[in-house]
């Protein structure tokens, strides 16, 4: 029911308008239901809106979860 | 995170999973509330990793699965009646009404266009005025924000061709419903629905009903560790709700977003395909901006649908698996498919038969 | 429908030998050299998007079918149904591109034909091309000379004229620099014809891309299909328009691709020989033939899970959910 993809805030264009990329993608996207979300950002579009500002500290968080859970794989594996 | 990485990372949590699924002295189900959780799984091939005795279920949060079959219906004689046009998400082109699809209705030269933002319709509507445009409101909370934003925008604008024939829906009620069913073990929660009414709301499923659930992120690692934890708590009998998607949901979810709803539209009861009637469950359009609703401004006499005696989508809808249906993969297939289930690319039934479990 | 359509109605009355197998592209024997015989009609809307239009299309879909049936395009006929009205203005520019294709493809367009009918009686612009090629190798790919243990190539990135054609839909506002990637494959199947009967099988993935032509092959050969989700080659635009439009790349279609299977250990040497092709750059080895799951694509995802790859159903739409 929600598919939605992170996609960088590259320029504002307008009053709670901005243009958000991914892989070279580029759309124009409303940010009324992300004020706080500032140029260099990665934003959650759905449907042409940005519907969250994603928590870079956060998603780091999670990635070096998965790094070391893939380091301890890979240990057990060699032993 | 490279691919050797991310293997192995999986792989981790894949070992995980069977030990705890090895633990329990009975079979788990969980719960895929949401249709876009269940595309994940399926696209990833996270199934394979799973032991014989974890079963992952479609739950209600697939937006045209439980759209009724007189939704199309009123839709298209909308269009006929008023020379109007259709605009819609491309999730619904295929789904069957009693007299064909919306592609069946554009074949016969019925005005049926797709977007991608409910904003693209604006300018539909623009450009073909003064002909009533009228956009197919489904989606649950992710979707209902962006479709209340495109509303306002319409009133301040002036533009009074654009109509939403709503079938919107709230994911609460009808998951109140199915966590009572003893057989569930917990839940797949949704990641952005949760983004929009935040992580801190699921809590009666714990305290009413004793079952675990996890908002889960997208990527198949985000999902792994989900069932991981849902596994771990229901093995252990420690239900909590655990936020997995920390870096898009917040406890409170996007205050913004939620007055933009709430601004634009009101609880009402609504039918869901499967469930029958339950109260409060959809959304309707309120107050000024009742003056956009095609219910009331477009009106047309829909007989009530006719389902097939033998579809048992209501069954699959709330867990059951799809070769328990008789017209599965023979009368009910993707190419001529007989309910939603098998229409939506996710479907319970279409993922079922396209990925493989006949 | 069409499907039904063949097998109900054509087939029975027309059918005398050659028509019943239902080839893309024929070779036909008894007329001194073989001579390989396609036609294909165009219908496609919109018929300008990114990179090309109806009538580059209609060129290169035409020669692609002769060149999988190793076949070196030579002649073509043009056959075109106007709708009254369509702007000569867009006329021109759809002839100056074909112009452009056949030429550089190597091709003449020989003959042709020209109607136009009422307004309302064809959507803008219909093109039919039929082509003639010269079967100039021994080398005859066909699904029975398929076996176990051959490997699958891929002549480049998928997906980019169906991702493109998609972005560029007007009630869509997506600004990006993918294109069709439209254009004659022969120059890639010349060089893998020194494969000699290394060379089992061509097969350009039109419509329903990849996932329908690697299903094609299954159940042709009643052999399973096994691929590398992390080893098929994705533009990152069509990653990043797939994410965002919720639409499988292997199913949307290429324009200016082929499907290679070649004999076990010769992979690499039929790499080698698309080296510095520029319409091969990105040519990988996506997987295999196997006697596991017969009749059935397995797709071993980028995490390590597998998938079954379903044959594609109907038109590509965008989603929400």
């Amino acid at each position: 029911m929600c598919l939605a993809v992170p996609m960088k805030l590259i320029e504002i264009t307008g009053e709670g308008t901005g243009k958000v990329d991914s892989g070279g993608v580029r759309t124009d996207v409303v940010l009324s239901m992300v004020p706080q979300a500032g140029l260099g950002d990665y934003l959650i579009i759905h449907a042409g809106f940005g519907i969250e500002v994603l928590d870079e500290e956060e998603a780091h968080i999670r990635l070096d979860l998965f790094r070391e859970l893939a380091e301890a794989y890979r240990a057990q594996d060699e032993l | 995170m490279n691919a050797g990485n991310e293997s192995r990372a999986a792989a981790a949590l894949a070992r995980d999973i069977k030990e705890l699924c090895g633990k329990a002295s009975f079979p788990l189900r969980i719960m895929e509330v949401c249709g876009t959780h269940t595309m994940a799984i399926h696209a990833a091939g996270l199934k394979s990793f799973f032991p014989p005795n974890l079963q992952l279920v479609s739950g209600p949060g697939c937006p045209v699965c439980v759209t009724e079959k007189n939704f199309i219906d009123q839709a298209v004689l909308i269009a006929k009646e008023y020379d109007a046009c259709l605009v819609t998400f491309g999730d619904l082109v295929r789904v069957p009404g009693s007299f064909g699809s919306l592609a069946t209705f554009r074949s016969e030269g019925g005005r049926v266009r797709v977007v991608y933002s409910p904003m693209d319709a604006m300018g539909i509507a623009s450009e073909l005025s003064p002909r009533p445009t009228v956009f197919l409101g489904i989606g649950f909370e992710t979707t209902v924000p962006t479709i209340a934003a495109t509303i306002k925008t319409a009133m301040t604008m002036g533009i009074d061709n654009f109509f939403v024939l709503s079938a919107f829906k709230t994911i609460h009620p009808p998951l109140k419903i199915l966590a009572a069913k003893k057989d569930l073990n917990g839940f797949l929660l949704p990641g952005h629905v949760s983004a929009i009414i935040g992580s801190d709301c699921y809590h009666y499923l714990v305290d009413d009903f004793g079952k675990p659930g996890v908002v889960a992120g997208f990527e198949p690692l985000d999902i792994l560790l989900a069932i991981q934890d849902i596994l771990r708590m229901a093995v252990f009998s420690t239900p909590q709700i655990i936020n997995d998607y920390k870096r898009v949901v917040r406890g409170n979810g996007n205050a913004a977003a939620l007055a933009m709803t709430g601004e634009v539209f009101e609880a009402c009861d609504a039918s869901w395909r499967g469930l029958g009637v339950i109260r409060g469950s959809g959304l309707t359009l309120k107050g000024p901006y009742s003056m956009f609703d095609a219910n009331t401004h477009l009106p047309v006499d829909t007989p009530p649908a006719q389902d097939d005696p033998r579809c048992r989508c209501a069954a699959v809808l709330t867990g059951s698996t799809p070769d328990t249906c008789g017209l599965f993969g023979k009368e009910c297939i993707p190419d001529d498919p007989v309910g939603p289930c098998m229409v939506s690319s996710e479907g319970t039934c279409a993922a079922y038969y396209k990925y493989g479990e006949r | 429908m069409s499907g039904r359509l063949i097998r109900d109605l054509i087939l029975p009355r027309l059918d005398r030998g050659y028509l019943g197998s239902l080839p893309d592209s024929v070779v036909l024997s008894g007329l001194g050299d073989s001579i390989a015989y396609t036609t294909d009609s165009y219908v496609v809307s919109p018929i300008f998007f990114p990179g090309g239009n109806i009538g580059s299309l209609a060129v290169h879909g035409t020669c692609n079918d002769l060149a999988c049936s190793a076949a070196r395009p030579v002649f073509l006929s043009l056959g075109l149904i106007l709708e009254e009205g369509f702007p000569m203005d867009q006329l021109e520019t759809i002839l100056h591109s074909i112009a452009e294709a056949a030429d550089s493809a190597g091709v003449e367009i020989v003959t042709g034909d020209t109607k136009v009918v009422p307004k309302g009686s064809a959507d803008k612009i219909f093109i039919n091309t039929s082509g003639i090629g010269k079967i100039e190798s021994p080398v005859r790919p066909s699904p029975g000379r398929i076996s176990v243990g051959d490997r699958i190539i891929v002549s480049g990135s998928v997906g980019n004229h169906g991702m493109a054609v998609m972005l560029s839909r007007a009630e869509f506002s997506f600004d990006f620099e993918l294109k069709s990637d439209s254009a004659s494959v022969w120059p890639v199947v010349e060089r893998l014809l020194e494969l000699g009967p290394g060379l089992k099988f061509l097969r350009d993935p039109t419509r329903g891309g990849l996932a329908a032509t690697l299903n094609e092959i299954a159940s042709l050969t009643g052999y399973g299909i096994a691929i590398d989700e992390s080893a098929i080659p994705l533009d990152k635009s069509v990653v990043a328009a797939s994410e965002i439009l919720g639409i499988d790349p292997l199913q949307a279609a290429n324009e200016g691709k082929i499907v290679a299977v070649v004999e076990m250990g010769m992979d690499q040497v039929a790499l080698d020989l698309m080296e510095g092709c520029w319409q091969a750059r990105g040519a990988a080895v996506i997987g295999g033939v196997t006697r596991e799951h017969p009749s059935r694509v397995v797709l071993t995802t980028r995490v390590g899970g597998s998938r079954v790859v379903a044959e594609p159903s109907g038109e590509l739409l965008p989603r929400i959910c």
